[in-house]
C-alpha cells in the first residue's frame, strides 16, 4: 500500500501519461540530429584533436613536456585527475545513496549523472596514466602481473596502487549500474522502432537491449539488483575519494599529512559533481525541453547538496588552518602560511571566494530557485574546485626543506593541451550519449507519474 | 517446448492499480497466470503474483565473500609469502594496509557476479531476443498473459473474467 502526502507536489509536471513520457525521452533519440548538435560536437572534436596534439606529444617525448620540475613533481596532470575524478562522484552518489534515502526526485537526472560520472572517471584515468610516461609498461607498474623481475610485484602498502584498485572498481561497477538501468529503455526505444519500421535502429537497440520484455519476474529481480548495487556502491563511492585523499594524507608533506584529508575530500567531490551534474543538466533540459522533468525542484534540490557540501568544505579549510597553528609544528605551519600569504595566494583566495563564498549565495530562496544564477555558480565552483586541488598539491611541494630546491611551477601548452583533451573527450561522450541514449530514465520515471496512486492522466 | 505453440489470452491493462487488484483477483478465481509484462518495476506485483523473494542478495554475499578471499590471498602471497619486503616500516604482513584493496575486490566480484548471475537467470544477452506478447509493454500498457492449456477454464471465461477486473482490452496470441 503507497500512501503519500497529499500537499506533496507532483516530482513530474506537465501531466505527462506513460505515453508522453515515452515519446519526450526517445523522440530525442529518434530524431535527426539538430544543427547545436553537430556545431557542439564538431567544436568538442577540434577540443579533442588540438589537444590529441599534447598528449601525442606527452607520449612521444616524455612528460618532460610539462612544466614539471624537481620540486613540483605533481602539478596540472595530478590537480586535473583529482579533480575529475571528483566530479565523478555526483552520478553513483545520486544514484546509489540517494536510492538508499528513497529520495525519488533522482530518478529524473540519475541517467545524466552516471552517464557524466563515467565519462569523467575516464577522464580522471587519463592524467595518471599519461603521467607514468611508458603507458605500454604501465600495466606492470599498476597491476599485480608476474614479470621478469623476480616476480617483484606492485607495492600493496601503498595508497597509488589502493587508487588503481579503487578507480578501477568503481568505474567498472557504475558502467554496470548505468548499463542495467538502460536495458529497460533500450526496449523501449526498440519496440518504437519496430513499430515504426526502422529496421537499423531496432536491431541496434535490440542487441543493446539484451532482450529485454518487462516481465514481472524480471523486473523483480531487477529491483533486487538495483538495491543491493546501490548498498554496494554506496560505500565504494565513498571510498574512492578517501582513497584519492590517501595519495596524500599518507606522505609525509606538510600540507598533506592530514587526518582531515579523507571527509573533507568526500564532501568536496560531492560539491564538485553536484556543480557539474547542474552545468550539464541545465543546458541539456533547455535544450530538449524536458523542464517537465527536470523542474526547479530538481535544481533547487541539487543547490541544497551544493550548500552543504561546500560548507563542509569551508569548515574543513578553516580547520586545517587551525590545525596548522595549533599543532605547535613549525613546518606545518609554515606550509599554511606560505598557502595563504606566499606567491600562490590568488590561487588560495580563488578558491575561498568560488568554494566558500559562493555557495553560501544558495541561502536565498530565489538564488536557488533562479536558472541563471544556478548556472553560474555551478561553473565557479568547479573553478574553485580545481584551484583546491592545486593549492593542496602545488603550495604543498613548491617550498621544499631546503631554501635551495625552493621554485614555482609554470604550466607549458602540454599541460593546457592535456587539459583541453580532457574536455574534448568528455563533451563528446556527453553529446553523444546525450543523443544517441535516453537521457532520462523512462522506465524509473514512469513509476512515479501517480503521486496520490488514485488517478492518472491518459 | 521450442516448437509447440502455444495459445495465451492477453488482458491489456493502463493502471497499475487496476492491475494488482486485476491479478489478485484472477488468480483467486483459480487462473494460472503465465506472466505479467509492464513498462515500469510495478511495486507489490510480485506478492499479488506470488513469487518469492529472489535470491540474488545471496548471490552477491557469496560473490562478495569470494572477491575477499581472493584479494586477501593474492596480497599474503605476493607481499608476505613470495617476495616479503619492509616497506615503510611495516610488519611482513601489513594487514591494515591490505583493507582497501580487500573492499575493492569485494565489492568488484560482488557486483559483478550478481549482474552476471541476474542476466544468465533472466536470460538477457546481447542480441538477445525478446518474447514480446504485446509490444506496447514496454511503452504504457501492463500486459497479463494466461496461457489456456494451463488452465481448467475456457477462453471466454478468461476473457470475460479480466474484462470484468478492470482490462481496457483482451487479445489473443499464439506464440512457441
Amino acid at each position: 500500500m503507497h500512501v503519500e502526502s497529499k500537499i506533496r507536489t507532483p516530482l513530474i509536471t506537465g501531466g505527462k501519461s506513460l505515453h508522453d513520457v515515452s515519446n519526450d525521452i526517445s523522440r530525442r533519440v529518434e530524431d535527426k540530429p539538430s544543427v547545436s548538435w553537430l556545431i557542439a560536437l564538431g567544436l568538442s572534436l577540434i577540443m579533442l584533436l588540438v589537444g590529441g596534439y599534447a598528449v601525442y606529444r606527452t607520449l612521444w617525448d616524455g612528460i618532460g613536456m610539462w612544466g614539471l620540475n624537481k620540486t613540483i613533481g605533481w602539478a596540472w596532470d595530478i590537480t586535473n585527475f583529482v579533480w575529475w575524478v571528483g566530479i565523478g562522484h555526483a552520478g553513483t552518489l545520486i544514484s546509489a545513496i540517494l536510492l538508499l534515502f528513497r529520495q525519488r526526485w533522482r530518478m529524473s537526472i540519475n541517467r545524466a549523472a552516471e552517464a557524466m560520472t563515467i565519462f569523467a572517471v575516464i577522464c580522471a584515468a587519463m592524467f595518471p596514466l599519461l603521467h607514468m610516461g611508458r603507458l605500454w609498461v604501465g600495466f606492470f607498474w599498476a597491476l599485480p602481473l608476474p614479470n621478469t623481475y623476480g616476480s617483484l610485484w606492485v607495492n600493496f602498502a601503498s595508497p597509488l596502487l589502493w587508487d588503481v584498485f579503487a578507480i578501477s572498481t568503481y568505474f567498472s561497477v557504475s558502467l554496470v549500474f548505468w548499463y542495467i538501468g538502460l536495458i529497460p529503455d533500450f526496449a523501449t526505444i526498440r519496440d518504437r522502432a519496430v513499430k515504426a519500421g526502422r529496421t537499423i535502429s531496432a536491431s541496434v537497440y535490440g542487441a543493446l537491449s539484451f532482450g529485454w520484455n518487462g516481465a514481472a519476474k524480471t523486473w523483480s529481480r531487477y529491483e533486487t539488483v538495483a538495491l543491493v548495487l546501490a548498498g554496494l556502491a554506496t560505500p565504494l563511492v565513498l571510498s574512492v575519494h578517501t582513497i584519492v585523499s590517501m595519495d596524500f594524507a599518507t606522505s609525509v608533506i606538510p600540507g598533506w599529512h592530514t587526518t582531515i584529508f579523507p571527509p573533507y575530500f568526500v564532501a568536496g567531490a560531492i560539491f564538485s559533481g553536484f556543480a557539474m551534474v547542474l552545468t550539464l543538466l541545465i543546458i541539456t533540459r533547455k535544450v530538449y525541453n524536458l523542464e517537465d522533468y527536470i523542474t526547479i525542484k530538481h535544481l533547487e534540490l541539487m543547490n541544497i547538496v551544493i550548500i552543504v557540501t561546500g560548507s563542509i568544505v569551508g569548515i574543513a579549510y578553516i580547520t586545517e588552518l587551525f590545525i596548522a597553528w595549533y599543532s605547535g609544528v613549525e613546518y606545518e605551519q609554515y606550509a599554511f602560511y606560505n598557502r595563504v600569504t606566499g606567491p600562490y595566494w590568488w590561487a588560495y583566495f580563488s578558491m575561498m571566494a568560488c568554494n566558500v563564498v559562493s555557495p553560501q549565495l544558495f541561502w536565498f530562496k530565489k538564488i536557488r530557485t533562479n536558472i541563471a544564477a544556478t548556472f553560474i555558480i555551478s561553473i565557479v565552483v568547479n573553478i574553485g574546485m580545481w584551484f583546491e586541488r592545486f593549492v593542496i598539491i602545488v603550495t604543498s611541494l613548491h617550498r621544499d626543506y631546503i631554501p635551495s630546491s625552493w621554485g614555482m611551477f609554470y604550466p607549458t601548452m602540454y599541460d593546457v593541451g592535456m587539459y583541453l583533451f580532457s574536455f574534448g573527450f568528455f563533451f563528446t561522450a556527453y553529446l553523444l550519449f546525450s543523443k544517441y541514449f535516453p537521457v532520462i530514465n523512462m522506465a524509473e520515471v514512469k513509476s512515479i507519474l501517480k503521486p496520490t496512486g488514485e488517478t492518472k492522466k491518459n | 517446448m521450442a516448437d509447440s505453440i502455444k495459445n495465451y489470452v492477453l488482458g491489456v491493462f493502463e493502471d497499475e492499480d487496476v492491475l494488482l487488484k486485476a491479478i489478485t483477483k484472477v488468480r483467486k478465481e483459480g487462473v494460472n497466470i503465465y506472466e505479467v509484462y509492464s513498462p515500469f518495476p510495478v511495486h507489490g506485483i510480485e506478492n499479488a503474483l506470488g513469487y518469492n523473494r529472489s535470491r540474488l542478495s545471496i548471490a552477491a554475499f557469496l560473490f562478495g565473500m569470494t572477491g575477499t578471499c581472493l584479494a586477501l590471498t593474492m596480497m599474503i602471497y605476493m607481499m608476505t609469502i613470495d617476495w616479503p619486503m619492509i616497506i615503510g616500516g611495516k610488519d611482513f604482513l601489513p594487514f591494515p594496509t591490505f583493507i582497501p584493496v580487500t573492499f575493492e575486490m569485494t565489492v568488484l566480484l560482488s557486483a559483478f557476479g550478481m549482474v552476471g548471475t541476474f542476466l544468465v537467470i533472466s536470460d538477457l544477452k546481447p542480441w538477445g531476443k525478446a518474447k514480446m506478447f504485446d509490444i506496447r509493454s514496454t511503452d504504457d500498457k501492463h500486459i497479463v498473459a494466461i496461457e489456456l492449456e494451463k488452465n481448467k477454464l475456457d477462453k471466454t471465461k478468461i476473457s470475460k473474467l479480466l474484462k470484468a477486473s478492470g482490462a481496457s482490452e483482451v487479445n489473443e496470441k499464439q506464440m512457441d
